[in-house]
């Protein structure tokens, strides 16, 4: 059955509770889940104040922050700052976003609460092991797939064609949608999940690709494809503002449109 | 612990080239329960509080009779398949399937015992 309580090695308790800046006044709270495979210890929850007057406005910046003048030992993914890469995904206040486009003052209350992504397991830290969920990307197809060899040269596409690509090529794999999906925390591991799906569905719409019907049969599946019940968190959560749950719908409705 | 790769695990066996069926029953017997429900209610209501004879009398009445059949057909199967996606949700294993078979044996046992308890009043 769905385990509902977490095993007695990931029960939180409370961490180390670090100084705060020397001559800071504009103090930030951030309580920031800490865990080390290679201690032995139960994940911990430390705080940390963060001078904002030494920092810039966002999460990141704050955690950036933390790491260098804090806290070297703090882990976490990032790169791009900006939004386009999708590594510093995060759960910040009770929602699953990047950590780069994410203001400070976005966040209700004093306490900046920052976990890793949620039932996922833990590398260190903040940093969430996505090798499944990478793996299930890679098993959609995330190709063009032809099988004609004309024309030889460049394969054009219409204006029209190109707009139903639109809200589907911009997502960055950053998989805040996939988990935070409660489908995807139970049956993960044959649930292809929010990301993986709109993926699959911007190569089936696209108007180059020759392996439709392919696409189709692979996703026709009650775990793959059906188990999404249209909860929509992806769509709320999703930091790019895109709609996995529209994306997987058209996907039922062309599943449909096969048999009916 | 098994050695396999990533994309093995995350392909699994593969797909199953089923559930369009299921999900497509669930649809359209959502949208015939949307009015079978509200009109069943309606007509019960309206038996409600009479004498034993006045109900069966209602019943034995054709609309009444094939429309409570009806709601309790399509109320059931749909029950059936809602509770097996349910089951699937948050069950593993032999525990999933062994739910599976109870739900859908119930859900017939239900439907065959209101069925003829319908068709002994209406015939």
């Amino acid at each position: 059955m769905v385990q509902l309580t977490l095993p007695k090695n990931s029960r939180m308790i409370t961490g180390k509770t670090w100084p705060k800046p020397e001559g800071a006044i504009n103090l930030r709270k951030f309580q920031i889940y800490r865990w080390n495979p290679d201690d032995g210890q139960n994940p911990r929850l430390d705080t940390y104040f963060v001078d904002l007057d030494d920092c810039g406005p966002m999460v990141l910046d704050g955690l950036i922050y933390i790491k260098n003048k804090i806290d070297p030992t703090l882990t976490f993914r990032r790169s791009c700052r900006e939004g386009i890469c999708g590594s510093c995904a995060m759960n910040i206040d009770g929602i699953n976003t990047l950590a780069c486009i994410y203001g400070m003052d976005e966040v209700k209350g004093d306490t900046v609460k920052i976990y890793p992504l949620p039932h996922m397991p833990v590398v260190k830290d903040l940093i969430p092991d996505l090798t499944h969920f990478y793996a299930q990307h890679a098993s959609i197809m995330p190709w063009l797939e032809t099988k004609t060899n004309r024309p030889q040269k460049e394969w054009k596409q219409s204006i029209e064609d190109r707009k139903k690509l639109d809200g589907l090529y911009e997502c960055v794999m950053c998989a805040s949608c996939s988990t935070s999906c409660p489908s995807y925390w139970w049956n993960g591991d044959k649930y292809l999940g929010p990301a993986a799906l709109l993926h699959a569905y911007r190569w089936i719409i696209d108007s180059r690709d020759e392996a439709t019907g392919e696409r189709l049969d692979d996703l026709e599946d009650p775990f793959k494809l059906y188990r999404c019940h249209t909860i929509m968190n992806c769509a709320k959560t999703c930091p790019k503002g895109l709609n996995p749950a529209k994306a997987i719908a058209e996907i039922k409705r062309m599943m449909v449109n096969r048999v009916v | 612990m098994r050695y396999l790769t990533a994309r093995k695990r995350a392909e699994g066996k593969g797909a199953s080239h089923t559930g369009t069926e299921h999900h497509w029953y669930m649809t359209v017997s959502a949208v015939g329960l949307a009015f079978l429900i509200p009109t069943f209610i309606f007509i019960v209501g309206g038996a409600l509080g009479g004498t034993r004879e006045e109900v069966l009398a209602a019943f034995a009445r054709p609309f009444p009779a094939i429309l409570t059949g009806l709601t309790l057909y399509v109320g059931m199967m749909h029950f059936k398949k809602g509770a097996q996606m349910m089951i699937e949700d948050y069950w593993q294993g032999t525990t999933r399937k062994a739910l599976i078979m109870l739900v859908i044996g119930l859900s017939y046992t239900i439907t065959a015992t209101g069925l003829f308890a319908l068709a002994k009043i209406a015939l």
